[in-house]
């Protein structure tokens, strides 16, 4: 029989030396599509308002700074009307943000799972912020609305757009799997995650521009990855200019370091999540 | 591997460290706790050496080993707290081993909980589909089996529902007809039977034989010793984290059940398990002469209970004679509203001639209502009764034939 050559699993201590097999995780897609569907699914099932929400919640954020920062404040929006300005800033940061949130919270919310049977647990976190694009896809349609309301019309840039996208879900991805491999064994991570997206959110060019930056710190700015992601939206839909090389650089040197070591922290507690959670 | 060997157990054990489970789990505290230490290696002063926390290895199960060959129907039976479901979570990969090694040649599909992953909000066909993934079937292969899976489950008029919406039996039944359709050539299945109405769980034992007459490999946990000896050609019999016998299943279950020197006059609960749960049990009798309690005065029995801070659990008690006829079906929430938040204590009490002479076996479950099982044991406890003094004719055990003792009755 073929099978048993194909088919052959062994199972013994990993001695603290984890492998990334990718491979198995790709061998899951179809659970990891069934969640993130389900994560939507349920979400929209329990509401009024259903889709509405994924408009409703960046559309208020945006009159709220709109209101503070733009009327109040009269924070510079580089020559863009603000209310357009801040909402492209929010589609991508409400992203980031609720898919890290979400992936923080994916391996204790699912809890009855990881006791009960085996599947990649990388699944979970991933689940997570794939779920978050729906919601995002909504709210993009509006954008696209406000563009053509104010007359603004996407540069060719927006085929890049795509790519800032990525950065936004490997940024997510990198500190949930940090966050949701540490809650497992120290369940006050949880508390500390609204507290540090609250705080990301300032230091991320949402609410005013980068051109408050002063020019010489601009690379160290940038390791914030969300920088190069919202830079890149305004440039790519808005027609802003074009954002700083170097900081590009930065933001995507540091997702690629979140990444990598957040894979790597993840699967070396991975095999404990069932013992702890 | 030999040729046909499709599971190939060697030296396997699992270690639970005790005493460090719900120590240092909260980041600021083990931050505080570093500052603190540090503090005090500064000073040496410090009165306690440093590595005083109360670290307790358990092994959980320990050099374990065994084969099992292509289409062989296993049992593992042994008492609570023996093992038995920690090895089942190794080799569904649930946990990692601290040691050994496990070959596993096929697809592995594992029962270990009917209806993980199914969600209230969703309706029968989605949580098909839902469940199927998790247990690891291709969607092509749910949509294959689809109505097969709805017609065992008997649910083809509901499907588009809610399961929220279901009566517990069908939930049950949908479930486990999701995981008897996976089709894998080694499969685990732990106490699903406990589950569903009598019919069902027959219907559910059919269906487990019929995997096996099909070829494939099945490992069934289990106290029910009558399906073990129906089901399995062969069993395995752990002690104490170790298999104490291995053999054709008859004679197994016989040295299981048979041995009458077995009496379990408390539980404690195994390392390693997640509450709510069940974190001892003890019977108890003041006066007792050598091992057996008195059937002419009360035995009570104090629960102690891991409530995990869920509430409104509720204590389930069954107690069978060695027959196995339920003498008594009893619950707390009978008598009055349950509730146990944070560390809980249940006592009852089983009155003077409520049992007669003999031995029983007591299974216990804490649930909230009927569907949510958080703890189930069989045969928690097993005791020998007798009537005391058994010199005097009238205190003669054999004479009474009644299951309940003599004195029940009230004669005026």
């Amino acid at each position: 029989m073929e099978l048993r050559t194909i088919n052959r699993t062994v199972i013994r201590p990993s001695g603290g030396r984890p492998s990334l097999d990718l491979g198995e995780v790709w061998a899951y897609r179809e659970l990891l599509g069934m969640l993130a569907w389900r994560d939507v699914s349920v979400r929209y099932k329990q509401s009024v308002a259903g889709i509405g929400w994924a408009v409703f919640q960046p559309l208020m954020t945006m009159v709220i700074f709109t209101i503070i920062f733009g009327k109040f404040a009269k924070l510079p929006s580089d020559g863009l009307p603000y209310p357009v300005f801040a909402y492209c800033a929010l589609l991508p940061w409400n992203y980031f943000s609720q898919s890290l949130t979400g992936s923080s919270d994916s391996i204790v919310g699912s809890s009855y799972l990881i006791t009960k049977v085996y599947f990649p647990r990388l699944v979970l976190p991933l689940g997570k912020v794939t779920s978050g694009l729906i919601d995002f896809g909504v709210a993009f349609v509006i954008l696209l609305g406000m563009m053509a309301w104010y007359g603004i019309a996407p540069t060719f840039g927006i085929l890049l757009l795509p790519v800032f996208m990525l950065v936004a879900m490997l940024t997510a991805l990198g500190v949930g799997l940090w966050f949701t491999a540490l809650n497992v064994k120290y369940r006050d991570v949880r508390f500390i995650v609204p507290y540090i997206a609250q705080f990301w959110l300032f230091a991320s060019p949402v609410a005013y521009s980068t051109s408050l930056v002063p020019e010489k710190w601009r690379w160290l700015y940038g390791l914030n990855p969300m920088v190069g992601v919202i830079e890149g939206f305004r440039w790519a839909l808005l027609g802003k200019a074009a954002p700083d090389f170097g900081m590009m650089l930065a933001s995507f040197g540091a997702v690629c370091m979140v990444l990598v070591t957040g894979l790597y922290y993840f699967r070396r507690m991975e095999e404990t999540f069932a013992d702890n959670v | 591997m030999s040729n046909d060997v499709v599971i190939k157990v060697s030296n396997l054990g699992k270690r639970y460290r005790l005493g460090r489970l719900h120590d240092n789990n909260l980041l600021s505290e083990k931050i505080g706790n570093g500052l603190r230490s540090i503090f005090q290696r500064f000073r040496d002063l410090s009165p306690f050496p440093f590595h005083l926390s109360q670290e307790k290895d358990f092994w959980a199960i320990r050099e374990v080993a065994f084969e099992i060959k292509q289409g062989e129907v296993v049992g593992i039976v042994g008492r609570n707290g023996t093992g038995k479901s920690t090895l089942l979570k190794i080799l569904s990969r649930v946990t990692g081993p601290t040691e050994g090694e496990v070959e596993l040649l096929g697809r592995v599909g594992s029962l270990l909980e009917v209806g993980t992953g199914f969600h209230p909000e969703l309706t029968g066909r989605e949580n098909i589909f839902m469940n199927g993934a998790i247990l690891g079937m291709k969607r092509a292969e749910i949509k294959g089996r689809f109505d097969e899976i709805v017609g065992f489950a008997e649910v083809e008029k509901f499907v588009d529902t809610p399961v929220k919406h279901y009566s517990s039996g069908m939930y049950v039944r949908l479930a486990f007809s999701v995981a008897a359709h996976l089709e894998p050539e080694v499969l685990l299945v732990d106490e699903v039977l406990a589950v569903g109405d009598a019919a069902f769980q027959k219907k559910c034992l059919g269906k487990i034989g019929e995997v096996a007459r099909g070829g494939r490999t099945v490992l069934f946990v289990s106290h029910n010793m009558a399906s073990v000896k129906t089901l399995c050609g062969r069993a395995i019999l752990l002690e104490g984290g170790r298999v104490v016998m291995d053999g054709d299943a008859a004679s197994v279950v016989d040295r299981y059940l048979g041995d009458p020197g077995m009496k379990v006059a408390s539980y404690r609960m195994a390392a390693g398990k997640k509450p709510p749960c069940f974190r001892s049990i003890e019977l108890i009798q003041e006066e007792r002469k050598n091992g057996a309690f008195a059937a002419d005065r009360p035995v009570r029995i104090s629960f102690s209970i891991d409530s995990g801070g869920e509430k409104g659990l509720g204590v389930n008690l069954f107690i069978r004679n060695e027959q196995g006829v339920c003498i008594h079906h009893s619950a707390d929430s009978f008598v009055g509203p349950s509730g146990v938040s944070g560390p809980g204590e249940r006592t009852c009490e089983i009155p003077a001639y409520g049992l007669a002479a003999g031995r029983y076996r007591v299974d216990v479950s804490l649930s909230r209502g009927e569907l949510e099982v958080f703890d189930y044991l069989q045969d928690a406890l097993i005791f020998q009764t007798g009537l005391t003094d058994a010199t005097d004719d009238k205190a003669r055990a054999a004479r009474w034939r009644g299951l309940c003792g003599p004195g029940l009755i009230r004669w005026e």
